[in-house]
């Protein structure tokens, strides 16, 4: 699939800008400040309903504007559709799908799918284990749709039974019993919903994990070898081989009942700190170096090379399940040395469409010699 | 900014719910506008309501006396009772011509982001009134929500132990009229797992 044309009104420093674009690479050259990057943000924003850059849609608005409005036009197979997202902060954000409204915005997640390697993702090595199961559900979005309500489910459940266990914790330790009533039938939809997720991550990472390993080992031959895990916080209780490459698909069943005698197992634990202890919003993607975990460990140059085979596994893993992604390649050329930059263009020369953004066209391989914009004053203008 | 007593109106309808900064200011200007006597038929309606409706004693709903409409209603059937969150629902049930039973009004949903537990729902008075009445079916009304599932829940496992009553739940899935192709996973998978035969 290739994005044939992109609008922006309003997004972030831009009051208008009209990009239209074609298979094969894309280059857009500025210098810093210039809003390259905002551009192939809006390009992701349409893929995930989210920014690489921010968590919240309040900074996506062009400041003194009310609202951004990204319309994208997405080729897939030879077959047009017109995405438009128009997104208000502290509102509900709208979608139109060919000009005609679409309920919510979700329902036009799937039509474009993207792989985005920016310099933030630095951040899925040596960050927090949040941001690792942010990148492992927004593949899970990429592949299939269905799941941002799941995810979205989940979330409100562990919202209710978080505050649940808070006022009953607090409650306890005044002395005053706390009412636990509920209890039981949050822990039920928190082990319906949490199964769900935690065997398609499961079996995401099974999926996922020969592809980083791969890539891993193309962009840095001279290194260990590197490995991806999925650590639940079922723990032992996990049955054999789930996640595993080659191992059992998850069964949901079998998940919601080792969630369930988890849940009862801490449930005391649980009240004492008031906070919910089981499910898959404490597990963690393990990056593992050798035979250490890569957080706090691996090196700058490791670390990068990392989160680069993340994303071209994720690319690989996308491309196998058909409907190839955009790959967007934003500022990254001028933080890798020469080896790495060859290897990512290699795999990027293979992409329907790579859209790429740096200051200086020198850091860009020849592999991607294709178009190329200028993006200087508010104006952008293919110049080749 | 306006001054003094337009502005305070403003804010007033503001908190309103579906209530905009924009409508506030224009029904606020529209009140401005509009003749002595329609502000103070508006004004006598709002105190009547705070002052005169009340809530039934039976199920809860919204009633001019003691017992509502439909309580009082010797025609409908006292042996099946629809559970509901909201009086609006029970409107929304009743305007289907489908249902010849009672209700019984929650007041809301289990939701302990708002502080609502059990406590401060209309339990205890349906758990009463089924012990008291000839009731063989409850139908649990709620929202299909993550609080209305986790109530219907709630009230299923309360419910079980009361011989001879069953319970159900509303079914969810496809709306009529509707495309196959254009249902959404979780909506057609739900029609799916709550297929029945013909």
């Amino acid at each position: 699939m290739f994005v044939r044309h992109l609008q922006v009104t309003d997004f972030r420093s831009w009051p208008h800008a009209d990009l239209p674009l074609q298979r094969g690479p894309s280059v857009l050259v500025g210098p810093n400040g210039q809003g390259k990057t905002n551009l192939v943000e809006a390009v992701g924003y349409v893929a995930t309903l989210g920014s690489h850059r921010v968590a919240t849609d309040a900074p996506l608005v062009r400041h003194g504007a009310s609202r951004a409005v990204v319309r994208t036009a997405v080729v897939n197979q030879d077959r047009e559709l017109l995405v438009e997202l128009e997104i208000t902060p502290g509102k509900a954000n709208r979608a139109r799908l060919n000009r005609a409204p679409v309920p919510r915005p979700r329902d036009v997640l799937g039509i474009l799918r993207t792989v985005l390697f920016a310099p933030e993702d630095l951040a899925l090595v040596r960050g927090d284990p949040g941001e690792r199961r942010r990148f492992l559900d927004e593949l899970l979005v990429l592949r299939a749709p269905r799941f941002a309500g799941v995810r979205a489910d989940y979330d409100r459940v562990l919202k209710q039974r978080s505050a649940l266990l808070k006022t009953a914790g607090s409650a306890r330790r005044a002395g005053s019993g706390g009412d636990i009533r509920t209890l039981d039938v949050w822990d039920g939809h928190l082990a319906r919903h949490g199964a769900q997720l935690l065997a398609a991550r499961l079996d995401l990472v099974a999926d996922l994990a020969p592809h980083v390993a791969a890539a891993y080992a193309g962009v840095a031959p001279e290194s260990r070898p590197v490995r991806v895990t999925y650590r639940s916080t079922l723990g032992g209780s996990l049955p054999e081989g789930y996640g595993e490459p080659g191992g059992p698909r998850a069964s949901v069943e079998e998940l919601e009942a080792a969630l369930l005698a988890e849940l009862y197992e801490v449930r005391q634990q649980e009240l004492e700190r008031g906070v919910c202890l089981v499910g898959p919003h404490r597990d963690e993607l393990e990056l593992v170096l050798g035979d250490i975990l890569a957080r706090g460990y691996a090196s700058h140059g490791e670390s990068w090379s990392f989160a680069l085979a993340l994303r071209l596994g994720s690319f690989e893993l996308l491309k196998g399940d058909g409907g190839e992604p955009v790959l967007v390649l934003d500022d990254v050329f001028a933080e890798l040395d020469h080896r790495r930059r060859r290897r990512l263009a290699e795999v990027a020369a293979t992409a329907e469409q790579v859209l790429v953004t740096a200051a200086v066209a020198e850091d860009v391989p020849d592999e991607l010699d294709g178009a190329r914009y200028e993006v200087r004053d508010g104006e952008v203008s293919r110049v080749r | 900014m306006y001054e003094g007593p337009v502005q305070d109106l403003i804010d007033e309808l503001g908190r309103l719910p579906g209530i905009g900064p924009k409508s506030a200011q224009r029904i606020a200007f529209h009140l401005l506008a509009a003749e002595a006597a329609d502000v103070t038929r508006l004004q006598e309606v709002l105190q009547r309501v705070k002052e005169g409706v009340r809530f039934c004693e039976v199920c809860g709903n919204v009633s001019a006396e003691e017992r509502c409409r439909i309580c009082q209603d010797a025609r409908r059937d006292p042996t099946v009772v629809c559970v509901v969150e909201e009086p609006k629902d029970v409107l929304a049930v009743e305007r289907t011509r489908e249902f010849r039973g009672r209700y019984h009004v929650l007041g809301g949903a289990l939701d302990p982001l708002s502080g609502v537990g059990p406590d401060q729902l209309r339990i205890r008075e349906l758990l009463a009134r089924i012990g008291a009445e000839d009731v063989k079916e409850v139908i649990l009304a709620t929202d299909p929500n993550t609080e209305g599932e986790a109530t219907a829940t709630y009230l299923a496992r309360m419910l079980r132990d009361f011989p001879g009553l069953t319970v159900t739940r509303l079914a969810s899935g496809l709306p009529m009229g509707g495309d196959l192709e254009f249902a959404d996973e979780l909506t057609l998978g739900r029609a799916l797992s709550g297929r029945r035969s013909l």
